[in-house]
Order: C-alpha cells, then structure tokens, then sequence
C-alpha cells in the first residue's frame, strides 16, 4: 500500500477515456483538410482571417473571464477555438481583419460568455458572429475573392458570386437554369472546391472527409448531417420536378453554399444540438426546411446559418418533447 | 445466540427475521466471543457475530468433496423449504432472498426460467470461472428450479466472450431438457435481471415491476449452485466463489472462501496489495463499494475485491455539461441522467420523480461515460434518495 491515504469514493470508480476536450480536438482535426485547401485556393488571406478569428475568440474569452467574470479561464478546452475556427470558415478570405474581430467578439463574448459559457449557450457561437457580421456588413461580407483555379469566363474578375448567388439572381433577372447553368460551376468543381464562397466551405470532398471522421470518432452520429442534406436534397428536388428552368436541381443545393459545412460542423454542435436521436431528427428536418425556403423564395441567396440558429432556439422545446422511450413502457409481453 | 457458546458448521446462528429475509449459518466451528456492531463492505456499521475459530474441529480445515447427485427426490414445496432454511439469497450481489423468487402465487403466468451467466460487471471472473468448474451441478440446480417453478424452459444467458463456458453447456445439455444456452454480445449492465430478460427473451418488466410481470424468474448461476449444494447436499450458504482481481495483482484470482473472511486475508493470498494502490472496491468497477479498510467479512453478496492503482482512482474535475447526450444514449433505463443532475441540483425532487429517477438502477454508465466528467450518478442517489422520501410523506 502507498503512503497515501486511500481514497473512499462512491461508484463508478472508473470512466472512459474520453473527455470534453478530446471531443473539441476531434472536431479541430475533422477540420484541418477543409483548411487545408482553403489556404491552397485563396493563399495567406485564408490563413490570416482563420488565424485573426481563432486569437481573437481565445483573447476575448481569455479577457473577459479573467478580468470581467474573474472565473477560470477556460480557453484550453477546445470550444474557442472550434468557434474561432468556424467563424473563419464562414468569412469570405481577406475580410477586414476589424470585422473579424467584431464577429469574434459577437460570437465568444455575446452568444458564449453572456450565456453562462460552455454549455449554456443556446445558440451556435460561431455562426452569430457571422450572422451579425452579414448584416452588419452586407456588402464586404458577400465580396466573395475568387478561388486560384479561374473557371471560364472569370479571368480577370478579383471577386464574384457565389454559386447560390449567381442562380438567384439569373432567376431575379428572368433567366432560366439552362440558361444559368453555362455560367455556374459544375458539380465536380463545386465537389472538390473551385468556385467561390466562403472560406471554409469550398471543397465538399475535404468536408465529408472531416465529417466521416467525426461520424467515425462517435463525435457526432450521422443522424443530423445526413437528415439536413437529404431534406434539402428532398425539398429542391421536388421543385426542381416541378420545373426545372426556374429551380436548381437537388445536386447543386446539396453540394453549393454552406450546406455540408453547416450539416457536418455547424448543425452538429453538442451544446445547441437536441440529446436524443429523434429530435436531431426533428431538429436536423427544421434546419433542411428553413434553409429551402430561405434559399428559393427569401431574399438571401443561401440560409442555413439562419436555418441553424432558428432551430437552435427551439432545442429546448425539442429535448422536452422528444425523450428517450423509457425502459418498460413497452406494451407487455404474450406469456404462454 | 449467547456469548460463549460454542457452535457447530452450517449450524443456524441467526434466524431470518420475516418472509424476504433469511436464515444464516455458522461457516465455521467455533465459540461465539462477540455480539457486536462491526463495519461491513458498504461501510456501515451491521450487527455480527464474531466466531473464534476453534482449530481443533476437523470439520474448519477439511475440504469436503460431494460427488455429483442428479437425481432430484424432493418435491417442489420441500425443495422451497430447503432454500429457505439453508440461507440462499441471490449470489449476483444483490443477496435477495431466493425463496421469495420460488414461491409463484397460482395466479401468477409463468413460462421461462433465465439462469444468469453474464458477468454483472467488468473485471469480475466469479461466475465464468464457477460455470466452468461447476458446469454439471448447475445443470442440476437448473432442473431443480424447473421442477420447483413447474417449467419446461430454461434458458442460460452468457456473454461470448466466455467462448469455453458456452461450448462446455451446450456439450452438457442434452437435447430435449428443454434447457437453452444463449450466446450474447458483451455489453455492461447486461447481468441486470431486466436487461437480461430483455436481450433473451425480447420482453420488458414494466416500470416498478419484477421479471415475474412478464412470466420470468432469473437466478444467478452462483445462485443455482448453492440451491443444488442445499437441496442435493444438504449444505447450507456458508462459502462462495468471490474474484479478487486488479490491474497491478501478481496473482489475481478466484476463491472458494467461507462467508465472514476478512477480505485483507484474500488480499494477503493474491501477493498483498501492491505499491501505488489508492482504492479497493468491494464488488466490481461501476456499482461496487469502496473500502476505507480491508479488515471487513466477506458477505453472501461479496462478489469480488478490486485493487484500483492510483493514476485511476481519483476522479477528474468536473466542468459544465456540454449537452452531448451520451448519457442518454448510455442509459440502459431510457432516462436522461442530465437531466435528473439537473433537477437534484436545483432540489426539484418531484419533477425529477416524475422524469423516472426512481427506476434508475445505478449502473453508473452514465458517470462512466460523461466527458466533462460530471458526478450524474451521486446526484441521480441524491435524488432518488428525495424522491423516495417525497412518495412516503405523500402516501
């Protein structure tokens, strides 16, 4: 025996190996390949908006729990940087280093800390921060720099649209999908990343990666990535039977805008996510719903930022409606 | 019993004081020195009878051998009695009485007897081992019950990681006894009655109710083989199989031991305890009883000693719940521990009976699991132990 008193404790005397910061660590390498190639499409403006957006979350979060809340400073944990990262991944590359820091602090200090931190947030971080800056900001945040790798007829522009962007104004101009199509990117492209758009939403491929590693860590089930993309994918597709010269078809939906990113990382979220598979259902189908009719009949091109954190404030209401079956409340057994 | 008399083994020492209690039985030969109140396993303090061994009763240091006997004479109400007046409760860890779970009333439908071969928690080796050794007893004990419980199925539950015991009994049994053997896939709490009965037989016990509710008794195999050592044998419930086990143990095994061992004893027979030890359990790692000191008896529901080195035995900080539902995905009760945290915190003790608090079973998966390494199951006892309290005052 040690020379240390023994420890009396009640049960379970052990636990998994895993823990909330090895979930968050997870989460930051399922991000990395998107990273990645956001940096090999649009170069250092890429790296520095990301770098911008993850020092300032961690230096508000820092700041304000030290000297404001005078609690622990928690900024180790993982979540901050997951916000700083998702923020980024939201902002077009090269934003004003200033807007950044604004959307930082809206995302850590009003939607995290305001709410009691970690845990406590009811709606996504990263994603008010953006929200705020996109209306704040219209014009700067939809000056979308254009990817490396020019696709016809974009030689000489610095900037453009975004694919969703480009089919909602064609519709708004009275131009019809065959129309449209010539000037958008084809599916392929928009797979592996070459159009524009947001920094971290560009390559589908490397964010499915990202995601199936989350889905294989168990880090995130497949319920509410899979359920968000099949009901947009459901919902635009059956305007698009409808007609097709006025509505994109399901592909482009699924694979343009924030879709996989907001499905995969955003929608995700533990914190503001239901705990029961049956209300990510709910949940997950809300966000699809929200995000179709925004995208077709609103007046922004793409809306699952505004799908999420719509949905995020009804997690609540969904937690408590959708319990787990309780164990024995099974209609009873024939006994022979 | 008086101070200074002397008894015999598997003399009664202690009379079972009403119907779901039971009789207990001197384990050894010896002159009764104490009456007294003594710290058992759970810590707290119990009444005991202190025997002090008398050495020179050869029947204290004699192995008895009992060939096997598979012809069962008794009939089912003497079978019942004899369960009864020998002691033989619930070896699982539970220790309920295992007369009460014979006596079926007339109107009760009854189809299937379960006997209980999954581990009830991880690290324990006591049932595996016993089903090994013991595997043709048991399967007499299983005839026995079916005889007292009037049934023609049996089915015996094992998880397939004991690959040797599965194959042994399904060698063993024959073909038309009506016994079934039943591989299942490993997964903790499945030694719980309910859980079992469900993963075998597809049928839940509703809320607040007994396997009985859905046709079913289950025994423990440990169990099973005390009932066939008294109903075959005579032999009262004097000694168990208890596993004592450990990551850093030089030697950890599985004992026959009288009841009322002191566990330091069993520890000293493993190598002692080794350096860096900071936790001992009485039982397995989720459910069982940290002791504060070793010189504690072993009891009829002593299922095993765990020796817990110090880099595991501390808990980690708690932090804030970050809602990632795996607690609810864990919970094998279909309740949300987070909730029930939740609710104790705030001492909102009706809300969190009418959330079930009361049927959870305390397997601790739900503080097993938990990421920002919340104490859920401390407050879910706390809870229960209010929630418990509120029904009494209101009925």
């Amino acid at each position: 025996m040690s020379n240390q008193p023994i420890i009396v404790s009640a049960s379970p005397h052990v636990h998994s190996e895993r823990t909330a910061s090895s979930l968050m660590y997870d989460v930051v390498i399922a991000l990395i390949p998107a990273f990645l190639v956001s940096i090999y499409l649009f170069g250092i403006s890429a790296f520095i908006t990301t770098a911008a957006a993850v020092i300032s979350c961690l230096l508000f979060e820092y700041l304000i729990q030290k000297f404001l809340l005078k609690t622990n400073v928690t900024i180790g944990d993982g979540s901050g940087l997951i916000t700083g990262i998702l923020l980024a991944f939201n902002l077009p590359a090269g934003l004003p280093i200033w807007m950044v820091v604004v959307g930082s602090f809206m995302a850590i200090g009003v939607a995290k800390l305001s709410f009691g931190g970690l845990g406590f947030n009811i709606f996504n971080p990263a994603l008010v921060g953006r929200v705020f800056l996109l209306v704040s900001f219209p014009v700067q945040m939809t000056l979308w720099p254009l990817a490396r790798t020019d696709y016809a007829g974009a030689v000489d522009a610095v900037t453009g649209a975004t694919t969703l962007g480009m089919i909602k104004d064609g519709i708004q101009y009275g131009d019809t999908m065959s129309q449209i199509s010539s000037r958008i990117p084809s599916s392929m492209e928009m797979l592996l990343g070459t159009t524009g758009g947001s920094l971290g939403e560009m390559s589908a491929l490397a964010l499915i990666l990202g995601g199936i590693y989350l889905i294989i860590r168990k880090v995130i089930t497949w319920h509410i990535p899979v359920t968000v993309l099949a009901t947009i994918a459901i919902m635009t597709g059956i305007f698009w039977w409808i007609d097709p010269e006025q509505y994109a078809n399901p592909l482009i939906h699924v694979l343009a805008g924030g879709a996989i990113l907001g499905a995969f990382y955003m929608a995700t979220d533990l914190v503001t996510s239901p705990v029961t598979r049956k209300g990510m259902i709910i949940f997950a189908i809300g966000i699809g719903v929200i995000t179709v009719v925004i995208r077709l009949f609103g007046s922004y091109p793409e809306g699952i930022s505004f799908a999420i954190l719509i949905m995020n404030a009804f997690v609540p209401l969904i937690n408590s409606y959708f319990k787990p079956r309780r164990f024995g409340s099974r209609i009873k057994a024939k006994i022979m | 019993m008086e101070r200074k008399e002397y008894v015999e083994i598997g003399q009664v020492i202690a009379k079972s004081g009403g119907y779901v209690s039971s009789n207990i039985h001197a384990p050894v030969a010896g002159t009764v020195t104490k009456l007294d109140k003594i710290v058992d396993t759970r810590g707290y303090k119990k009444q005991c009878i202190v025997i002090r061994t008398d050495a020179k009763n050869e029947s204290n240091s004699k192995e008895v051998e009992y060939p096997l006997k598979s012809e069962i004479t008794l009939e089912p109400e003497a079978i019942l009695k004899r369960v009864s007046d020998f002691g033989i409760v619930g070896l699982g860890g539970a220790t309920f009485p295992s007369h009460v779970k014979l006596h079926v009333k007339e109107d009760r439908k009854l189809d299937c007897l379960i006997i209980n071969g999954v581990e009830c928690e991880p690290y324990l080796t006591a049932d595996h081992r016993l089903m090994l050794e013991k595997a043709e007893e048991i399967l007499v004990g299983i005839k026995i019950l079916m005889h007292a419980l009037h049934v023609s199925r049996a089915i015996i539950g094992i998880e397939n990681n004991k690959k040797d015991a599965i194959d042994l009994f399904r060698k063993l049994v024959p073909r038309d006894a009506g016994i079934q053997i039943a591989a299942l896939r490993v997964k903790y709490p499945q030694g719980g009655e309910k859980q079992l009965v469900r993963a075998l037989l597809k049928r839940e016990v509703p809320k607040n109710g007994l396997p009985l509710d859905v046709g079913v008794v289950v025994h423990n195999v440990g169990t099973v083989f005390a009932i066939y050592q008294a109903v075959q044998h005579n032999r009262p419930l004097i000694e168990r199989v208890v596993t004592v086990t450990g990551k850093k143990l030089e030697n950890p095994s599985n004992f026959w031991v009288r009841i009322g061992t002191p566990i330091s004893d069993l520890l000293a027979e493993v190598g002692g305890i080794p350096e860096n030890t900071r936790k001992i359990v009485s039982g397995g790692p989720m459910m069982g009883k940290a002791l504060k000191n070793t010189d504690v008896p072993v009891t009829k529901g002593t299922s095993g000693i765990l020796v817990i080195p110090g880099e595991e035995a501390s808990r980690g900080t708690p932090r804030n719940c970050i809602r990632c539902g795996e607690c609810v995905d864990v919970c094998p009760m279909g309740l949300e521990p987070h909730l029930l945290m939740n609710l104790t915190e705030k001492t909102m003790f009706e809300k969190a009976a009418q959330e079930d608090i009361l049927t959870c079973i305390e397997c601790g998966s739900c503080s097993y699991v938990c990421p920002s390494h919340r104490p859920l199951l401390d407050y879910i006892r706390f809870g229960k132990t209010m929630a418990k309290q509120l029904e009494s005052n209101q009925g």
